[in-house]
């Protein structure tokens, strides 16, 4: 027990003297590399428009309010597309990631080659923002929803795809045995032995990542790549603050709604 | 089964029992989705002459990939790289920061119903949307550069830490609380004794999480004005200097392994 002495009274504490001082290097370490980097960002900082903000923000919000309803009318078709680019990119995203996930998972991999092959697709998809994934495909197939799903897609396989495999690992192995014990092939091993017991994370993947992707695809057109970021980017570039209210307010009730949708199926089926 | 031993025979084959168990459910969510696939991608209008002509220039454009040019012509590559780390790391600490009060009014056990509500939406508003939104805010209130960057990621941890942390201390054992109040601790002594032990090692976790997290996002928000690598990227992109963006690219994948292996491993160590 560590204790320290003093007016010869033993007093408990803590930690002992060594931990105490890896604690404070520790701490100091942290602090030094917070303050620099603070420093590094201050300097590259414009000090008058941080001080000018708030009357910037008053000056925006003052002009947002009221929200241009009229222009609903035009965003029931961004809408849509949106929703689409979501659902469509999510389904490419397990036709691609489910084969993945058997190929990548250890009890399922055919050999160690297929496995670092399918561990590779899962952390480059992951490591590319849909946003960038955008940026390249609508320099290749053009601007609008088809840039937008395949950017979805690809970015959300990565994500699926270690999901699924993990929950592959964790199986009960004593059920895939007994479909083994009647003589089953390879395949049917796989179809009556393994499918059943992941096809719920499966489908909750899926539910979950399709929430995910609503909330993604509301950016996509940032860039080019459809959806309701389309016509947010063009209000905002032509200072429409009134249609930028009015489009904040439609993606927080979609995304509210996609929120309630996955998590009632995701309720009903786990 | 009660059919086949009145007659006495047995069915000689077996079907897979289905994944929906209700044969009208079943079948409305087929014929439903058939119908919403159809009417999707009927309005999707792929034009698939732009395909058939982007498709070559998809191969020139990725042969303008490679090699990647690392050679940094313009001197930003490497200064975009260091923007975006320390973006990263000082919008997480203050992003935390922000969130622990936050959480600690957000979490039911703690908070009395207005504050638990008023925590509640400042979540739910972060969560809602993206980072590359908030960006987009802070840019035309801050000005362009990395500054706008932090604001927007700063807000976009809010939404994910403060919520972790409420779910963690509403989870939290209440006994353990109940007897650091015995002992006649005030609020901050209850917080700091009885809440604070169990829900430190997630949280520790889950900020190593989130610093990784910040790092990618980091390199988007540049692309809206933030600052960053996202900005270097950007630049790249509309300069036609595919090779530099190859190599950006390249950087930010072989970044984000490194972090998740090493977070993965910290967050190991920590539990």
């Amino acid at each position: 027990m560590p204790a320290i002495t003093n007016n010869g009274i033993e007093t408990w504490r803590l930690r002992t003297s060594k931990e105490q001082w890896i604690r404070w290097v520790c701490w100091l370490i942290g602090l030094a590399v917070i303050m620099y980097a603070w420093q590094m960002i201050s300097e590259k900082t414009v000090w008058f428009f941080v001080t000018d903000a708030p009357s910037q923000a008053a000056d925006i919000g003052s002009r947002m309010v009221p929200p241009k309803w009229s222009y609903m009318d035009k965003l029931w078709k961004p809408v849509w597309d949106t929703i689409n680019i979501a659902t469509i990119g999510t389904i490419i995203a397990m036709a691609i990631a489910v084969p993945v996930a058997f190929a990548t998972a250890r009890n399922t991999t055919p050999n160690i080659v297929v496995r670092t092959i399918g561990l590779f697709i899962i952390v480059s998809s992951r490591s590319v923002n849909s946003l960038i994934w955008a940026l390249i495909l609508v320099f290749i197939l053009g601007p609008g929803v088809l840039a937008g799903t395949i950017a979805i897609g690809l970015r959300s396989i990565g994500f699926c795809a270690k999901l699924i495999y993990e929950s592959i690992e964790e199986i009960d192995h004593t059920q895939v045995e007994a479909i083994e014990a009647t003589g089953a092939s390879g395949p049917q091993k796989m179809i009556f032995g393994i499918l059943p017991q992941v096809l719920p994370t499966i489908a909750g993947v899926g539910i979950y990542r399709w929430d995910i992707n609503i909330r993604e695809s509301t950016i996509l057109g940032l860039v080019g790549a459809g959806g309701i970021g389309l016509q947010l980017n063009g209000s905002l570039n032509t200072l429409a603050w009134t249609q930028v209210s009015l489009i904040l307010i439609v993606i927080l009730v979609t995304v509210f709604i996609s929120e309630w949708v996955s998590a009632k199926v995701r309720g009903a089926i786990i | 089964m009660a059919n086949s031993l009145e007659t006495g025979t047995y069915p000689s084959s077996w079907k897979k029992a289905p994944f929906i168990k209700n044969s009208l459910v079943r079948w409305l969510i087929i014929v439903g989705g058939a119908i919403y696939l159809a009417a999707a991608l009927g309005t999707m209008n792929i034009d698939l002459e732009r395909v058939k002509e982007g498709l070559p220039r998809a191969q020139r454009f990725l042969d303008s990939f490679f090699p990647p040019n690392f050679s940094d012509n313009r001197g930003v590559l490497w200064e975009g790289i260091a923007e975006s780390i320390w973006m990263a790391i000082i919008s997480t600490v203050a992003g935390i920061a922000l969130s622990v009060p936050i959480g600690l009014g957000a979490a039911r056990n703690l908070a009395p119903a207005w504050v638990y509500l008023f925590c509640r939406g400042i979540i739910a508003a972060s969560r809602t949307f993206p980072e590359i939104i908030l960006a987009i805010f802070a840019v035309k209130l801050f000005g362009f550069g990395p500054f706008a960057g932090f604001v927007a990621l700063s807000l976009g941890t809010i939404g994910f830490y403060a919520k972790l942390l409420a779910e963690d201390i509403e989870n939290s054992s209440a006994s353990q609380a109940e007897a650091v109040k015995a002992t006649g601790a005030n609020w901050f002594q209850w917080i700091n004794y009885s809440i604070q032990p169990q829900v430190m090692p997630r949280m520790i976790g889950l900020s190593i999480y989130r610093l990784d997290i910040n790092f990618r996002e980091s390199a988007v928000v540049g692309i809206v004005g933030g600052g960053g690598i996202g900005a270097t990227l950007n630049t790249s992109f509309s300069r036609y200097e595919f090779d530099t963006a190859a190599a950006i690219l390249i950087i930010i994948i072989l970044i984000v392994m490194s972090m998740e292996y090493t977070s993965s491993f910290f967050r190991k160590w920590v539990q």
